[in-house]
């Protein structure tokens, strides 16, 4: 019963998304019909949340008619992996993101009265337009509530599990937040397209939906690394495999769309680009899901035996990129205005960035479709690794921070060069220190060394200027602080990366009990291995002892696990954390003789890739709470053709 | 020209030198970084150019997974079931999944004698994953097996996710 009533919940919420979205984009005048809308939005979100809460209720009572429930679940798992598992497989991880794309049209009502009413009701017929493509799909190829009658298993085939831990319950729906969130500033542009009306006062509305996306996304894309550090026992943390590209694709163009927003914003420029950018930044995200979900990623000829999801995704993508563009190539060029700057200006030095993470996407996108391209066209099969993507990141990531360096510098439009002088100093500052770590950590990489020296100038120069404003005694913006904090995380982040790709130890040995080896000046003695048991496991667990050569001892223990229910085997590493490095132990295999094959790890300055971009995600949040975004009401909206009177054509263009 | 033209041109002409610029490098440098895949009738067929960096793959084959009494170090050979077998030396951990008659897939080189030097083994993750260059040999040897199951890896389990 409970299962059809969030089937038919499903179906209503579809039914007042098709409504919000003919009345809402009808350009309909009508007070009354306006408000309908926002009345429709919210009734949507209480209905999708109803069918989302009738999964969970399904998966907490372990009711294995569910087809879906009886597939990810097992009635021996703990209570907080059972609620989890609702997201844990295709069709209940898309009711999630059908759910959190209705609670950000939700929060866009509690803030509509600050929009235009004619602009508003548009955006929220657009955002219903997008819901109703996503309950389609869930309703006619991804079903999560279709029942197993007569033939109702007795227990559930278990949830992965890999999937039965913290960071995949937390995961999935911060990744979606930021995922489906970048569908705020697609209907913003698209909305702005229609009304004629991108101006500044439009930049500042996107401006703090586009930032709330985007910190999600990076704080969802940091915990999925993280998880794949400490759980699939490899100790790597980014794979640069084609479903960690599909999340990084739209957080690179959302990237450029947060700076190149703040330039619309604030000088009125690059309009047409950044409506672009929002509109790229969702269509990577539809092409994410269509990446992940449809098949081809297992490989294009599956894909072609069963294309009924994927084809849905890729006619829907078509028809939202198609439809966005062939709008923008109509609308766009009347908004165009042209505000002069030159070579040495902030808006140039934005320009730089927007253009080094559009080649960055290019890469990851060509090398996550040249595979499923070559295997299309040849047949055959490739693999693009590593090296590939690193060859372009470590160039594209180094200019990117000179970039970010200098950037404090520099005033919107022009700035004199004598004004750089100070960049000049910290450079030098930063060029001695890195010399010294080059040969604290014996001269190997040139690349090393750069990558240290540009991050800490980064760090000098935000610094420097934090110093001098706060000795003017004026307040600083939230804006401000958000975006030092932000480029802070980026320097620490390739600080991190650049350290731990090059500077940690790994080894694989084989080890009897009472077995000592060395692992970056500790002594590592293998004990043995105890068994354990878990609520659906049993385990085996080995203990090991780590004495530093600095005094002192602790424990690491380092599992593999037997899950009852599918027999699957499942490696949980013992992980000693620290700000500035980890120790990290997994068990491998049994060999002759009480013998295991271990692996070893010491990981330098892990920490620091996900703390840095956490710390930009917190700047993204920061910046939010700026007061020119609270104060906001509708207001000195300038109409458009005051705003093409401005249109005087002196340097480059918007 | 008038200026606001001039500027438009310049624009133009330099984003499309950047794009080719661009362009021209991803397909350069994925070339040289792209792992051919080589099923076991291929390499036994000798397909696989000496000292390239190659992917192929395989079931193991029953019985055949040795491994040394001292190191890490162990052999194994993979088959198609359809005749073609060839041997396999790798140093180090194998996955979690790695079992006789399992599909796996090795990453590393051909030696001289004939023998593919693993750098990487890769295994399923889970009872119904089967890796994507192993799917057309597997459909051959067992035609019903690997049809309805949802393919779980750590990838596809994340994927599922996303």
């Amino acid at each position: 019963m409970i299962p059809e009533l969030g089937l038919f919940s499903l179906v209503l919420a579809g039914s007042l998304s098709l409504f919000a979205a003919v009345i809402g984009l009808s350009g309909t005048r009508n007070v009354l019909l306006q408000r309908s809308v926002v009345s429709m939005t919210m009734g949507q979100f209480a209905l999708a949340l109803l069918s989302f809460s009738a999964l969970v209720w399904s998966f907490a009572t372990d009711d294995f008619s569910v087809a879906y429930v009886a597939n990810n679940s097992n009635s021996l798992m703990p209570w907080y992996y059972k609620v989890s598992a609702t997201w844990g497989g295709h069709e209940g991880s898309f009711l999630l993101w059908i759910l959190i794309m209705s609670g950000w049209m939700l929060a866009l009502t509690l803030r509509g009265h600050q929009y235009p009413t004619g602009f508003f009701t548009k955006v929220l017929g657009i955002m219903a337009l997008l819901n109703l493509g996503f309950i389609c799909f869930s309703l006619f190829t991804s079903n999560p509530f279709i029942r197993l009658i007569p033939m109702t298993p007795a227990d559930g085939a278990d949830l992965n599990p890999l999937l039965q831990d913290f960071g995949l319950i937390v995961h999935p729906p911060l990744l979606y937040m930021g995922y489906v969130g970048l569908a705020v500033p697609f209907a913003f542009a698209v909305a702005g397209l229609l009304e004629g009306q991108v101006d500044s006062a439009w930049a500042r509305w996107s401006r703090t939906w586009t930032n709330m996306a985007w910190a999600f996304l990076t704080a969802g894309i940091t915990l999925g690394s993280w998880w794949a550090y400490y759980e699939l026992g490899w100790g790597g943390w980014w794979f640069w495999d084609p479903v960690e590209n599909a999340s990084f694709m739209p957080w690179l163009a959302a990237t450029a769309l947060v700076h190149s927003l703040s330039v619309t914003e604030k000088r009125g420029t690059f309009k047409s680009w950044t409506l672009l950018l929002a509109i790229t930044g969702f269509s990577f995200s539809l092409l994410g899901a269509f990446i992940v979900r449809s098949g081809v990623l297992t490989s294009v000829h599956s894909f072609a035996v069963d294309p009924e999801r994927g084809m849905y995704i890729l006619i829907f993508l078509a028809l939202v990129v198609g439809g966005s563009l062939t709008l923008y190539a109509l609308r766009a060029g009347q908004n165009s205005t042209q505000v002069a700057y030159n070579f040495l200006s902030r808006e140039f030095f934005m320009l730089i960035n927007n253009l080094i993470l559009i080649v960055a996407l290019a890469v990851v996108l060509w090398g996550t479709m040249a595979p499923i391209g070559y295997e299309a066209i040849t047949g055959g099969r490739i693999s693009i690794g590593t090296p590939f993507f690193n060859k372009f990141f470590v160039p594209l990531g180094l200019v990117l921070a000179i970039a970010l360096a200098i950037l404090p510098l520099l005033n919107w439009k022009r700035t004199k060069v004598e004004a750089l002088r100070p960049a000049g100093i910290s450079l030098l500052v930063a060029a001695v220190f890195a010399v010294f770590i080059w040969f604290v950590l014996d001269p190997t990489s040139v690349v090393v060394a750069s990558a240290v020296g540009l991050g800490t100038w980064v760090v000098i120069s935000h610094g420097v200027d934090l110093f001098k404003r706060l000795r003017k005694g004026t307040t600083l913006p939230m804006a401000y602080i958000g975006m030092t904090l932000a480029h802070l995380g980026f320097s620490v982040c390739i600080i991190g990366i650049a350290i731990t790709a090059t500077q940690s130890e790994e080894s694989d040995v084989r080890m009897a009990p009472q077995d000592s080896v060395m692992l970056a000046k500790q002594q590592v003695t293998f004990l043995g291995v105890v068994d354990a048991q878990g609520p659906n496991y049993s385990a085996q667990q080995g203990v090991f002892l780590m004495e530093p050569e600095s005094g002192g001892s602790y424990e690491l223990r380092a599992e593999k696990r037997r899950y009852f229910a599918g027999n699957n085997v499942m490696t949980e590493a013992g992980i000693q954390a620290g700000l500035l490095a980890d120790t990290y132990v997994s068990l491998g295999e049994p060999l002759t003789d009480g013998a295991w094959a271990i692996r070893l790890h010491y990981k330098p300055l892990v920490r620091w890739v996900w703390l840095g971009a956490l710390l930009m995600a917190l700047g993204g949040v920061v910046a939010i709470f700026d007061s020119r975004y609270k104060s906001l009401r509708v207001r000195e909206r300038k109409t458009p053709a005051k705003a093409a009177t401005k249109a005087s054509a002196v340097q480059a263009q918007g | 020209m008038n200026p606001k033209r001039k500027q438009r041109l310049y624009l133009t002409v330099f984003l499309l030198m950047v794009s080719a610029g661009v362009t021209g490098l991803l397909i350069l440098v994925s070339g040289e970084n792209m792992n051919m895949f080589y099923p076991p009738a291929d390499v036994v067929a000798g397909k696989i150019p000496e000292g390239q960096k190659v992917r192929a793959g395989g079931m193991v084959l029953e019985g055949s997974v040795k491994r040394s009494d001292t190191s890490l170090a162990v052999d194994f050979a993979l088959t198609d079931h359809q005749g073609a077998v060839f041997s396999v030396a790798y140093s180090g951990i194998l996955p979690d999944l790695f079992r006789e008659g399992q599909g796996i897939l090795v990453e590393g080189e051909m030696d001289a004698l004939g023998v593919f030097q693993a750098e990487e083994v890769l295994a399923k993750h889970d009872e119904n994953y089967m890796p994507p260059e192993l799917l057309d040999i597997d459909m051959q040897a067992q035609p019903q097996s690997n049809k309805a199951a949802p393919s779980i890896d750590p990838r596809a389990a994340k994927g599922n996710l996303l």
